[in-house]
């Protein structure tokens, strides 16, 4: 008798989830399509599913975060894993180890998956060539944050029966947002017409060649817009160094009704949180009846128990 | 500015017997100016075979210069903080007097203009209290203190026409950077003052053998030049405006000449004083003559007067800088710097078409169109529909300059005694007589 699992099928022929740069728009389909079904488990009175038993999650976030940790670990958790999470704050990282040193470490307690968060860009993929086991990005500094731009991916699938030919505002903080890059690169792979919206000094050097449309105004930028995607903007960038003022900034980007009334009447609003209400966005649109901003945070744990399950097939004994 | 008592109802207005300068249509010429609706009709030889406007004024200009009002792009007021130097009353009929009919106010005032409540009063005291156009700059940083960028979009809703540090310089390149940027999406000019601190040191006139012979320390040109040099490459970085406040050697002015070339979007200004004085006008210890910039040596005042006669100078003004005794009656190196100008802006200039170096054309664009169209102002110029801001000037009439004279508050002129051939006759604002000379 065979008492081996059944063999996981391949969806993402990748050890590791490190950005969407280099995706297929069969293999980010093949994620979504994962994920949906995960939804069903997490709509369901017994929510656990057995792909990760036995096998080892450690969460390591050199950077603070609750609500991306918790998801992770839920998702962990949900498909049977050992979740560990590492505070940075506990750690020996405090104590000025390279993060190449805190990889070995925890490599020595022999993780299965690692999820990874760092304020440096590239960390991630460094930590990830070091390491024998599989490795998610869970941000790294302002460069990707893969598993954002697939939930909200998934959002906006599940609302527009597709992402094709849609058009997307991306809007605000793009010059700091690792969620703008991803979600560039993300629904352009899936067909999606891409805006970015936001003042000059907050838009990086060449973005107009990472295929978007470049816009400076709130009113042109979201003209017949299908998605309009707000992003934080830190609290360190809005106080005259690349924006006088919040209320300037609410003025001139803030998401109000006014300036949601320039999409179309069906447009829908996103957020990846945590949100600066009365900064990027007005309560009564991040309330309001076009806000899928509650409904993220759902797709967030499917779409990285979809994420961690598709790299489980790739690992040793699976 | 102050709408006359007889209000929309006021009687057509016709200037005959003119010389019409309009530099917005290139046109220098003998012929008229019709005014109704407080607006132009026509001006040049077209209007003067225009049948009048049944019961307008008619006004005999004898061949003067009917030319449009100056926009002085550069002008402190007292007001607030410092009102005994001078005030939006006082600072508006030396306006009236000089034929400048729309000031730029700067930012360095007690408090800073830095937040739209600010801009929005000195629009109101100024409509209160004076018969000119009166528009504000406001601040590019916060409290001039050249860290962080003001609220460029409210400011400009409250009315600002631009932004400047006034006398500071954004010395940090990367807030520089980021208020052009900024100021793109907004549409807004940016006018810097280029004048690096820390080169200017404790320097107090021109660098050179006049400076030294005077015992006084010297401020370099590269204090200017190293600065108008950042800015061209920060403007073509930005893609943005950048409004040199005053040039004043013929380093920079090359700099500033060879960027246009380019097509960077940089235009410059230079004080009337730069075109007509120089370092050795200082003589013993003179205080009125203690300027910022400094006044340069001759060749440098002659590269700016070229730099007016071929275009490559955007703008003149008075740089209109009123102080008190206080500030005056000190010993070179101790005294503030600055000079009051408007009332002699206009006769000042005047100097360079007497001399044959400047026609009126190129001067009065400098004095009135080039400074609208910077700022986005629909004055400057007699064109149909414009408002009829203009000036009447005698360009021959002779006069001495007698400081006591002076409409300002503040008598720090450094033209006391001087003798001008070009008098100021009428100023008009929107078709209203603001300043009318003695007969």
């Amino acid at each position: 008798m065979n008492l081996a699992p059944a063999p996981l099928p391949i969806v993402f022929p990748h050890r590791h989830l490190l950005g969407i740069e280099g995706m297929s728009p069969r293999e980010a389909a093949g994620l979504l399509d994962l994920a949906e079904q995960a939804i069903e488990v997490s709509r369901q009175i017994e929510k656990k599913k057995s792909v990760l038993r036995g096998r080892t999650q450690i969460n390591l976030f050199f950077e603070a975060s609750t609500r991306t940790q918790s998801s992770f670990e839920l998702a962990g958790k949900r498909l049977g894993a050992d979740v560990m999470n590492m505070a940075v704050g506990n750690s020996s990282v405090k104590k000025g180890e390279t993060v190449i040193d805190t990889a070995m470490t925890l490599n020595a307690m022999r993780p299965d998956i690692l999820v990874v968060r760092h304020h440096a860009a590239g960390a991630v993929e460094l930590l990830a060539q070091k390491v024998g086991c599989s490795v998610v990005n869970a941000g790294d500094g302002i460069h990707e944050h893969p598993t954002q731009a697939l939930l909200d991916a998934l959002t906006i699938r599940r609302h527009k029966g597709g992402i094709e030919g849609l058009t997307v505002a991306i809007c605000g903080d793009i010059a700091h947002s690792r969620v703008a890059r991803s979600n560039i690169l993300l629904l352009n792979i899936l067909g999606a017409r891409v805006r970015v919206v936001g003042p000059s000094t907050l838009l990086p050097t060449g973005i107009e060649r990472m295929g978007v449309d470049v816009f400076t105004d709130m009113r042109s930028g979201l003209a017949d817009a299908d998605i309009v995607m707000m992003l934080r903007l830190q609290r360190e960038r809005m106080e005259g160094s690349y924006v006088p003022s919040i209320r300037e900034y609410f003025r001139y980007f803030g998401l109000d009704r006014e300036k949601l009334a320039y999409a179309k009447p069906d447009a829908l609003v996103m957020h990846p949180g945590p949100m600066n209400r009365g900064v990027e966005i007005d309560s009564s649109v991040a309330d309001g009846p076009q806000s899928l901003i509650g409904e993220q945070v759902e797709m967030g744990v499917a779409v990285r128990m979809a994420v961690l399950e598709a790299l489980a097939a790739h690992l040793p004994d699976a | 500015m102050r709408e006359g008592a007889n209000g929309g109802g006021e009687r057509p207005l016709v200037l005959e017997n003119a010389r019409v300068v309009d530099p917005s249509r290139n046109l220098d010429a003998r012929g008229a100016v019709i005014v109704a609706d407080r607006r132009i009709v026509a001006a040049g030889p077209e209007a003067a075979r225009t049948t009048r406007p049944a019961g307008a004024e008619v006004i005999d200009c004898r061949g003067a210069i009917v030319a449009p009002g100056l926009v002085d792009m550069r002008v402190f007021v007292g007001e607030p903080g410092a009102e005994h130097r001078e005030t939006f009353a006082s600072a508006g009929q030396a306006a009236a007097a000089g034929g400048v009919t729309t000031i730029v106010t700067m930012p360095d005032t007690d408090p800073v203009i830095d937040d739209g409540a600010l801009v929005d009063f000195i629009g109101r005291r100024a409509r209160d209290e004076t018969a000119i156009r009166v528009h504000p700059m406001a601040a590019i940083t916060k409290g001039l203190k050249g860290r962080e960028i003001t609220e460029f979009g409210l400011l400009r809703e409250a009315g600002a026409v631009g932004f400047t540090d006034g006398r500071r310089t954004v010395t940090n390149a990367a807030v520089m950077r980021r208020a052009l940027t900024y100021a793109r999406d907004f549409g807004a000019l940016i006018m810097h003052n280029p004048a690096d601190p820390d080169l200017v040191g404790s320097g107090v006139m021109n660098e050179g053998e006049v400076a030294s012979r005077l015992g006084l320390a010297g401020i370099p040109k590269e204090a200017e030049i190293i600065v108008v040099e950042r800015d061209v490459r920060l403007a073509a970085l930005t893609r943005g405006r950048c409004h040199v406040a005053q040039v004043s050697c013929a380093e920079s002015l090359e700099v500033v000449r060879r960027a246009k070339a380019a097509g960077i979007g940089i235009t410059c200004g230079v004080s009337v004083n730069h075109l007509t004085l120089n370092e050795n006008d200082i003589g013993p210890y003179r205080t009125f003559f203690k300027l910022a910039p400094p006044l340069r040596a001759e060749a440098d005042r002659r590269a700016m007067i070229g730099g007016i006669a071929d275009g490559t100078i955007d703008v003149i003004v008075s740089s209109h800088d009123p102080q008190d005794v206080d500030t005056k009656r000190q010993a070179f190196a101790e005294a503030a710097d600055g000079a009051v100008g408007l009332e002699t802006l206009l006769p000042a200039a005047l100097r360079l078409f007497h001399s044959g170096e400047v026609e009126p054309l190129a001067l009065f664009r400098a004095l009135a169109t080039r400074p609208a169209e910077l700022l986005g102002l629909e004055v400057g110029r007699l064109a149909p529909g414009a408002p009829a801001d203009m000036v009447i000037v005698d360009p021959d009439a002779p006069w001495v300059l007698d400081a006591d004279a002076l409409r300002s508050k503040s008598k720090n002129t450094p033209f006391e005694g001087a003798r001008f051939s070009g008098r100021v006759l009428r100023t008009l604002v929107a078709g209203r007589t603001v300043f009318e000379a003695r007969a």
